[in-house]
């Protein structure tokens, strides 16, 4: 009866899948989704601001919104080399994954540090959650600044972890660990970031546990889902870029 | 052949390495526009509102069918996912009637 055996490993097995993938992938599409409301919700906020007030600050000069378009750059660059990486995983092709991987990551963490340095800059200029120095009646700028740019940020931020586990595996705990606690002694006490970075050692704890109690060798599957993660990290900014930084250009 | 397209019920497609640089090249254009628009002020702002979206529309969409892959997958795939997007994301613009309704009152 050896024909009738079905192997309880393989996806699909049982029955065709209804949408034509496997499951861990619908599961990563449908928490993208629930994810893109989340940001809907604050960039709808952020647009109704903006829209609704007239005299909206415009505090990104020059030198902001070259920051703000090397990002961008960055962001784009680090979606290529997540496909090529994608790409080379289906191939079956480990270092090469390994490499695109890592050069993903890279971009990433890029991001995040010009936009720590963007924010330092603005924090340093006086932007505050409620208040800012550029138009005092508009006290909600800092607050829709901060949480739909801050939110945006842990979620590259968690991106780059998440390719980590995958690439490098327990490797990348010890890489964690080491970021976080050079990133804590090196960043000012007075800096946002010097508490900020303890997020890294939240992510390093969650990873620890994921590796020690599911260890296991990630497969094409897991990259492609690892990569639309980190598309959709992508895709966010492509609307956050033109609506908080380039609406609020300062020309002179 | 990749081994997802080797299990059942699961979508398959060949994939070159040079539609991805296309892509990504059109994503930094497009990115490029909207920066000199807004720095030559072209449009008013509401109006430039509009088209800065609509550009981001067209790279998000770019993002999603050829980065994310959502064009290889089945039909089926494609539409419970983008309508499901479209319509939440939709109802959230009831929210501007009002925020254009406060513009038109004046604020002090």
């Amino acid at each position: 009866m050896a024909d009738v055996a079905v192997q309880h490993s393989v996806a699909g097995a049982y029955e065709p899948s209804l949408f034509g993938t496997y499951s861990k992938k619908i599961g990563m599409w449908l928490f993208l989704l629930s994810d893109s409301l989340t940001f809907g919700a604050l960039l709808f906020a952020y647009s109704y601001g903006r829209v609704s007030t007239p005299n909206w600050p415009t505090p990104f000069g020059k030198s902001s919104i070259i920051n703000a378009t090397i990002m961008t750059v960055c962001l784009l660059s680090s979606s290529l080399t997540m496909v090529l990486g994608v790409l080379a995983s289906k191939k079956g092709d480990h270092k090469a994954t390994v490499k695109w991987l890592l050069a993903t990551m890279f971009f990433g963490a890029l991001f995040v540090v010009l936009h720590a340095k963007e924010w330092s800059g603005l924090i340093t200029e006086g932007l505050r959650p409620f208040s800012n120095p550029w138009a005092k009646n508009v006290p909600q700028f800092g607050g829709t600044f901060f949480t739909l740019t801050g939110m945006h940020m842990l979620h590259v931020t968690i991106g780059v972890c998440y390719l980590g586990v995958v690439a490098l595996r327990k490797k990348w705990l010890p890489i964690l660990l080491g970021i976080w606690l050079l990133g804590w002694l090196l960043t000012p006490a007075t800096n946002v970031f010097h508490i900020g970075i303890h997020v890294l050692l939240l992510v390093a704890v969650i990873s620890a546990v994921i590796l020690v109690l599911k260890p296991k060798v990630y497969d094409a599957h897991d990259v492609e889902i690892a990569g639309l993660y980190w598309h959709f990290v992508d895709l966010v900014w492509m609307f956050i870029f033109p609506l908080v930084y380039l609406m609020s250009t300062k020309v002179v | 052949m990749h081994d997802v397209a080797l299990k059942p019920g699961v979508a398959v497609h060949e994939e070159s390495r040079t539609p991805y640089y296309f892509v990504w090249v059109a994503l930094l254009i497009l990115t490029g526009i909207e920066v000199v628009l807004t720095y030559d002020q072209v449009f008013a702002p509401i109006r430039m509102l509009e088209v800065l979206m609509g550009l981001s529309v067209i790279k998000s969409a770019m993002i999603i069918f050829y980065f994310m892959h959502l064009k290889f997958e089945i039909a089926r795939m494609k539409w419970v996912l983008m309508v499901a997007l479209v319509v939440c994301l939709t109802l959230m613009f009831v929210f501007f009637a009002d925020a254009f309704r406060i513009l038109s009152l004046g604020v002090r």
